[in-house]
């Protein structure tokens, strides 16, 4: 692979390493306040990270190496993902059978408005994701619920984020106890370590991004939502985000929670809102 | 029996068990060690460590070298194996031993590996 051109330096990536220990949940406060939170957040990658642009974070693990990014660049000129946006086009643009569309479900027909998803909604209690949204919407219309982790739902997203590139991340807390607790719990969850390797999820995309484990170089968790779906060579194809959070939780022998199971809605919350002015960037490659 | 009077018994067992190994044993528990470092589903160590012999490494831990040097005592490369956690709470290394991805056997024979860099 052409990572293996990078030379290792045991000691420096040690040094890294302990730098990044020191710091390893870079939450604000013990009383659950998301705008500290997500200050802290970005201050410490923009600190840990001082040459990379700030809107540069959300393009994974091409912001943190140039070579890779270089790659990535030319790649972006015939995009993997391209069949993907097609395909979300068409489906978007066909009625279900009783002659409505997607269009009809969603704010500004679903246009430009990747960015404030996921929301809390007040009547259910819960986060809605997009992924989520996309379901209810087929089967409010009399379809049947699309699979989570495969195609039909990564074309859909795919169209939605290409339509929404370029605009900043945009989620909201309302004041309501149970969005605040949703905010809290997805953060608990993306910092406990669980499963046999013993890893959280901050294990790899906090303490570690930019670091290669094998060949793969880390994603930073700052903007880790803003790119998503992605196509990757090593599925030859497009995964969603439910895709890509069953996928971590079982390469490393954690037991993964159904997709769109309520933790997975509130870890979406968590690390969408902590991403708040960021941009769309999705759809993303990866190699 | 109570717990407390069966661990010296099982400690003298090990000891016995290691002053039986014969040279070639030993040598054999170096090649089972490499492979198990190595073995993605065993201890998959180049996730992490550059190490001599092995591809594609990571860049999470440091080198693995030196280590009869820095660590004279096995023990305490045994203790980094089973838990590092126990020396480091942060750590990124898993706890081999304790959520036992190896067996007492297979980290010890890691540990013979280990000494040869
Ligand atoms: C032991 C390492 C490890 C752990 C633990 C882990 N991941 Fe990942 N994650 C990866 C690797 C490797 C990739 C693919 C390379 C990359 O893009 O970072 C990845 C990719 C991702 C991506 C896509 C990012 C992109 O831009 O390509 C998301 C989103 C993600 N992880 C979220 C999570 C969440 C949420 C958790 C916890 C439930 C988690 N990860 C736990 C290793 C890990
Ligand atoms: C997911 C990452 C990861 C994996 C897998 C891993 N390690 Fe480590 N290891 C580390 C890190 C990080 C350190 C640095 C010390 C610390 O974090 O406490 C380390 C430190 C060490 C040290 C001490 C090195 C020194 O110079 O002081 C030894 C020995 C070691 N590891 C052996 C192993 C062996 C043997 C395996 C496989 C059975 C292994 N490691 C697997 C991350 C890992």
């Amino acid at each position: 692979m052409k990572a293996r051109s990078s030379i290792l330096l045991g000691s420096l990536s040690a040094a890294l390493v302990a730098f990044a220990l020191t710091s390893a949940r870079v939450v604000a406060a013990d009383k659950i306040d998301p705008v500290a939170d997500a200050k802290a957040f970005q201050n410490f990658f923009f600190q840990k990270f001082p040459t990379v642009k700030h809107e540069d974070f959300v393009n994974g693990p091409y912001s943190m190496n140039e070579d890779m990014k270089r790659q990535w660049q030319e790649k972006e000129e015939f995009p993997p993902y391209e069949f993907a946006l097609d395909a979300g086009k068409e489906m978007f643009a066909t009625p279900f059978k009783n002659g409505k569309t997607y269009a009809d479900c969603f704010p500004n027909g679903g246009i430009g408005i990747r960015q404030n998803y996921p929301y809390f909604d007040e009547k259910e209690g819960k986060v809605v994701t997009l992924e989520l949204a996309l379901n209810r919407c087929r089967e409010a219309n009399g379809e049947a619920p699309y699979s989570y982790v495969k195609d039909e739902m990564a074309s859909l997203t795919a169209y939605m984020a290409f339509t929404s590139r370029g605009k900043p991340m945009d989620i909201k807390i309302p004041d309501d106890p149970r969005a605040l607790a949703a905010f809290e719990n997805g953060k608990r969850y993306f910092y406990t370590r669980r499963g046999q390797m013993n890893f959280s999820c901050a294990s790899c995309h906090v303490q570690s991004p930019g670091e290669r484990i094998r060949a793969e170089i880390l994603a930073p968790a700052l903007g880790i939502l803003n790119a998503m779906p992605i196509y990757r060579s090593e599925w030859s194809g497009m995964g969603t985000t439910s895709r890509r959070f069953v996928t971590c939780n079982s390469q490393t022998r954690a037991v993964p929670l159904d997709p769109q199971a309520d933790e997975y809605r509130d870890v979406e919350y968590f690390l969408s809102y902590v991403a708040n002015g960021l941009p769309i960037s999705g759809p993303g490659a990866r190699p | 029996m109570t717990a407390l009077s069966r661990k010296p018994l099982f400690l003298m067992l090990a000891i016995v068990a290691s002053l039986a190994a014969s040279p070639a044993r030993a040598q054999s528990a170096v090649a089972d060690g490499q492979k198990l470092a190595f073995d993605r589903g065993k201890g998959n160590c180049l996730t992490c460590h550059v190490i001599k012999g092995g591809d594609l490494p990571g860049t999470i831990g440091p080198e693995l070298k030196d280590l009869k040097a820095k660590y004279p005592d096995r023990n305490e490369l045994t203790a980094i194996i089973f838990d590092e956690t126990k020396r480091n709470p942060q750590t990124m290394m898993p706890p081999f031993g304790r959520n036992r991805i190896l067996t007492e056997q297979e980290i010890s024979a890691i540990v013979d590996f280990l000494q040869t860099l």
